[in-house]
């Protein structure tokens, strides 16, 4: 089905291109608005995505398929359902701001920094637009090559350290993976990934495969207590890698468990259920908690995303519950799956504001540890507008896109029982506690001293920015309509073959 | 048995002597400037056996020389590889030897002969004939690892590796000579048919297979038969040690696959064993000696050793899957080492030997290009897609999960989860660090450039667009 314009490969191949060209450029001015317009350019084509999808069915939408490796019967084979084109979506609109946010900041070989996040974006279009699993797997180990270059090349001090720490972790999870995926494409005779969807397994053999899926995306999310990679990398990497790590990444492994663990090996994942609830409330109560005591800005928020995704995970994985326990499972079951969804998309968002917001800080004054701050808000009043913002998203104020995703996963986790809901609702006090202390601590109050005192306001870039942020949490906030009408037919189709 | 031997099918190895021979006079007569004509003889012997071999051997399946000769699409594929790897090694050594005053028309003249023992091990059908080409590879490769007459640590290397490679000779000839005991000949296909007896050649044949699965693993240098190769890779001069770890790894398909698939086939369920034995060992140790290594040779050596005990997981599937697998597996391997020496030797210059990991430090800043090669390098041994590492491992995976060894493939996973270590550790001294101050500035010359390019784009590019070379390895056993 190539007589359409092959719009996913069109978004996958343009910015990889695009960044391999910016590596010739000589001119930092040049490879900068480069890098802009290919960014938008690329964001502007996703957008037919949107407005091309037609609602109302679960089918692969924009298919492309050619023969690829023809000796394994393996494809190019690519393709967007509800679940994936919203992921797609974020990840061009993130891009683009990534290089705005990056634009006067990057003095150390622009041109391979700009290159490394385009080379990004088009590895991570792919990956949610494989539906080919050995196809996914190149496109999800190939992410780890950017993100490995722009953590070691430009991060902080202890940046060798994180990045490698942060390869080894991922890479670690993944192999299993591959080894699952083999067996699984052995058993099925086919590597299509819906072809795995209706493979029929031996529960014995699916608790193994779940178990590879788990590692692989557990470590990606990431879930306690796999997690300890994902603060040094925040911390160590260059803000535009934070954003893309925080945004878009760990974006990847939730992903993972929709498209593999749920529907490939459905009875494990309802026999292992409680393994992956209890990782998840430990995600956001002990990790909440974890948060609370962070000095440092990047470490604090870092934390709070591992919190924010338990809420994912177990929207996820709580359906198992919910059909156990209500004799008309659907409605509930639905909520919790979509508020799952919702919320991947929503802490997209909201955590690469947060992150941009730090950076903002710390081109300023070099520290991002919250003591060194105090009293943001009298020198740079639009910036502290921003922050709050952003900080009460994270809290997950009505109103805001945190809301969303958060409340209806409470909400489904009722229809499981009482207690599920209770701790999970936890994250409500956890999540304003340590998000708006640090705000107290960094933004009001006396102004601390004289570095702070000569801070200046945001400038038209940076507004630009947080603007656009700004725009798109209060949008997913007050109307989630549209994106909820998208994912809902995938979604259900994902719960029936989950719980069938 | 007097009928007339097949001369057209043996084209390639015909070629290959005569030309070594003509290299020779013509060098003696024309020495040019730095030996460029020899240079320039060989490099065109090398192109035409390489096309002569594909083009007499490949889709063909015929025994000729009375039983010892055969030619089959493998025997074609690995020789085309071989006379490629060759050519790519000379290309890079050219350099480094006119700067350590080194260059000589010898180093091109045994490495011609290298690679005719190496046809003549591709194309054997018989033990004599394996066993023929095997010395004539290693006796070459003994005298090029010694070729550095005036470096004591290259005649030490050059030493232990002709005494270690001896005994291993020796066992072999020992196996070989019980397994001619108990099948009453050297042809492989007539040990195959006595292997196939319902006694499968009795305890005899059973001693002989593994004094010959001892030889095998000696030349492979598979853990615990592996002391020889980080000596020989540290204390050969850089193009020499280049040469072992590169052509010599796809020949040692040839001698594993002639030998034991072709002859003792029949005797898989036990050979199998002692396959996943050194598979495992291999995966181990190469990978965890690797990890403390600080000399950059010296670590591609245990790599190399973590690398061969991934052929060994495709070895034990046992299947022609397996073997393709591995055959894929051995060539992108040695394609991808190739550039990893390539850019050692160009970071070297006159009197300083590019040796310790931080030698490679601040590469990228000294030259971007060169650092892009070496990302793609050293995240294609890793096995990261979408550079063919990757592919090769999963086809060696996929044959062992297949074959029923899920259990060694997530063993051999888990081993490449602890090389990615190592190899991160090179990738940052390249990337990350920067380069000591009173380092002068990379000077290479266009062919070298041209080289590393072009190799380090086709370690990426088979790696996107694998399909020829799998389909061609799966060909060459016989599988659609």
């Amino acid at each position: 089905m190539v007589e359409q314009t092959p719009l996913l490969s069109l978004l996958i191949w343009l910015p990889i291109i695009g960044g391999a060209a910016l590596l010739l450029m000589r001119s930092a001015d040049w490879a900068r608005w480069a890098a802009l317009g290919v960014s938008v350019a690329v964001f502007l084509l996703s957008l037919f995505l949107w407005t091309g999808f037609e609602g109302g069915t679960a089918a692969m939408q924009f298919v492309e398929r050619v023969p690829w490796v023809e000796s394994f019967d393996i494809d190019y084979h690519l393709g967007v359902d509800g679940i994936s084109m919203p992921l797609m979506i974020l990840t061009t609109f993130t891009t683009v701001l990534v290089v705005i946010a990056g634009w006067d900041v990057i003095r150390y070989k622009p041109a391979a920094y700009y290159a490394a996040f385009l080379i990004m974006e088009g590895v991570m279009l792919g990956v949610f637009a494989a539906l080919d699993a050995i196809l996914f797997y190149m496109f999800f180990e190939a992410t780890l090559i950017p993100m490995f270059l722009i953590i070691g090349i430009w991060g902080g001090p202890a940046r060798v350290y994180a990045t490698i720490k942060f390869f080894i972790y991922t890479f670690l999870g993944s192999v299993m993976m591959l080894v699952a995926l083999i067996y699984l494409g052995y058993q099925a005779g086919s590597f299509v990934i819906t072809d795995l969807h209706d493979l029929e397994l031996p529960l014995a053999s699916q608790v193994l495969v779940f178990l590879a899926f788990l590692i692989a995306f557990a470590v990606k999310v990431p879930m306690w207590p796999v997690h300890t990679w994902l603060p040094d990398a925040h911390v160590e990497a260059p803000t535009g890698g934070s954003v893309i790590l925080a945004a878009l990444m760990l974006k990847i492994g939730g992903y993972g468990f929709l498209r593999f663990s749920l529907p490939i090996v459905p009875e494990a994942s309802a026999q292992l259920d409680w393994l992956l609830i209890g990782l998840s409330l430990v995600a956001i109560v002990y990790v909440g908690l974890v948060a609370m005591v962070q000095d440092d800005m990047k470490k604090l928020i870092a934390y709070s995303s591992i919190a924010h995704m338990g809420f994912v995970t177990l929207g996820y994985f709580i359906i198992f519950r919910v059909v156990a326990s209500q004799a008309e499972p659907e409605a509930g079951a639905m909520l919790a799956l979509t508020g799952g969804a919702v919320q991947m998309i929503s802490h997209g968002f909201v955590s690469a504001a947060l992150f941009l917001c730090v950076g903002v800080l710390y081109d300023r004054l070099h520290s991002r540890r919250i003591d060194a701050y105090g009293g943001v808000a009298h020198r740079m009043p639009v910036f502290a507008g921003f922050f709050v913002l952003f900080a009460m998203a994270n809290a997950g104020l009505p109103g805001t896109s945190g809301f969303v995703g958060e409340f209806m996963v409470i909400l489904g986790s009722f229809q499981a029982g009482f207690w599920y809901a209770a701790i999970a609702g936890l994250t409500l006090i956890l999540g304003a506690a340590y998000t708006l202390w640090m705000i107290k601590r960094v933004v009001y109050g006396e102004v601390a001293n004289e570095e702070v005192a000569a801070l200046a306001d945001v400038n038209g870039r940076e507004r630009l920015v947080l603007g656009a942020l700004a725009v798109a949490v209060i949008g997913l906030g007050v109307w989630p309509g549209p994106l909820i009408d998208v994912m809902a037919p995938s979604l259900e189709q994902l719960f029936e073959s989950a719980t069938a | 048995m007097t009928e007339m031997p097949a001369f057209s099918l043996a084209v390639p190895e015909i070629w290959l002597l005569s030309m070594a021979c003509v290299v020779l006079v013509v060098d003696l007569f024309f020495p040019g400037r730095e030996h460029a004509p020899a240079f320039y003889l060989s490099q065109l012997t090398l192109v035409g056996a390489g096309w002569l071999a594909l083009d007499a051997h490949w889709g063909m399946d015929e025994v000729t020389f009375s039983g010892t000769y055969i030619a089959d699409s493998l025997s074609g594929l690995l020789k085309a590889s071989v006379a490629g790897l060759a050519f790519v090694v000379f290309g890079y050594a050219r350099d480094y030897l006119r700067q350590f005053d080194l260059l000589q028309s010898e180093f091109f003249l045994i490495g011609l002969f290298a690679v005719l023992g190496m046809f003549v091990m591709a194309s054997a059908h018989n033990m004599l004939s394996l066993y023929l080409g095997l010395e004539l590879l290693s006796l070459s490769l003994y005298t090029l690892v010694a070729y550095d007459r005036d470096s004591w640590r290259g005649s030490e290397a050059a030493m232990k590796y002709f005494v270690l490679g001896a005994l291993s000779s020796g066992m072999m000839l020992y196996g070989m000579s019980m397994i001619y005991g108990a099948s009453g000949s050297l042809d492989l296909a007539e040990i195959a048919a006595a292997a196939a007896a319902p006694d499968q050649g009795g305890v005899l044949m059973a001693f002989g297979l593994v004094f010959v699965f001892v030889g095998v693993a000696f030349k492979f240098g598979a853990v615990p038969f592996h002391m020889w190769i980080p000596d020989v890779y540290q204390g050969a001069s850089t193009p020499s040690a280049l040469f072992v770890a590169t052509a010599p790894k796809v020949a040692a398909i040839a001698l594993f696959i002639r030998l034991m698939e072709g002859g003792l086939g029949n005797l898989f369920s036990h050979w199998q064993d002692m396959a996943i034995i050194l598979a495992v060992a291999s995966l181990v140790v190469g990978n965890l000696m690797a990890l403390v290594q600080t000399n950059i040779k010296r670590l591609l050596g245990y790599s190399a050793i973590s690398h061969i005990g991934f052929l060994f997981v495709g070895f034990a599937a046992g299947s022609p899957e397996g073997y393709a697998a591995v055959t894929f597996y051995a060539i992108t391997y040695a394609i991808t080492t190739a550039a990893a020496f390539g850019v050692v030797m160009l970071l070297s210059r006159r009197g300083f030997e590019a040796e310790s990991i931080d030698d490679m430090r601040g590469l990228m800043q000294r030259h971007g290009g060169f650092a892009v090669v070496m990302i793609i390098v050293m995240f294609s041994l890793t096995g990261i897609p979408p550079t063919v590492g990757f592919y090769a491992k999963w086809l060696v995976l996929q044959a062992a999960i297949n074959a029923g060894l899920v259990w060694l493939a997530v063993v051999a996973v888990f081993a490449a989860v602890v090389g990615a270590f190592y190899y991160l550790r090179i990738l940052k001294a390249v990337c990350f660090d920067s380069p000591d101050e009173q380092t002068p500035a990379l000077q290479a010359t266009a062919s070298m450039r041209v080289l590393l390019a072009v190799n380090g784009a086709v370690v990426l590019a088979a790696g996107i667009f694998p399909d020829t070379l799998v389909a061609a390895c799966r060909a060459a056993f016989g599988l659609a």
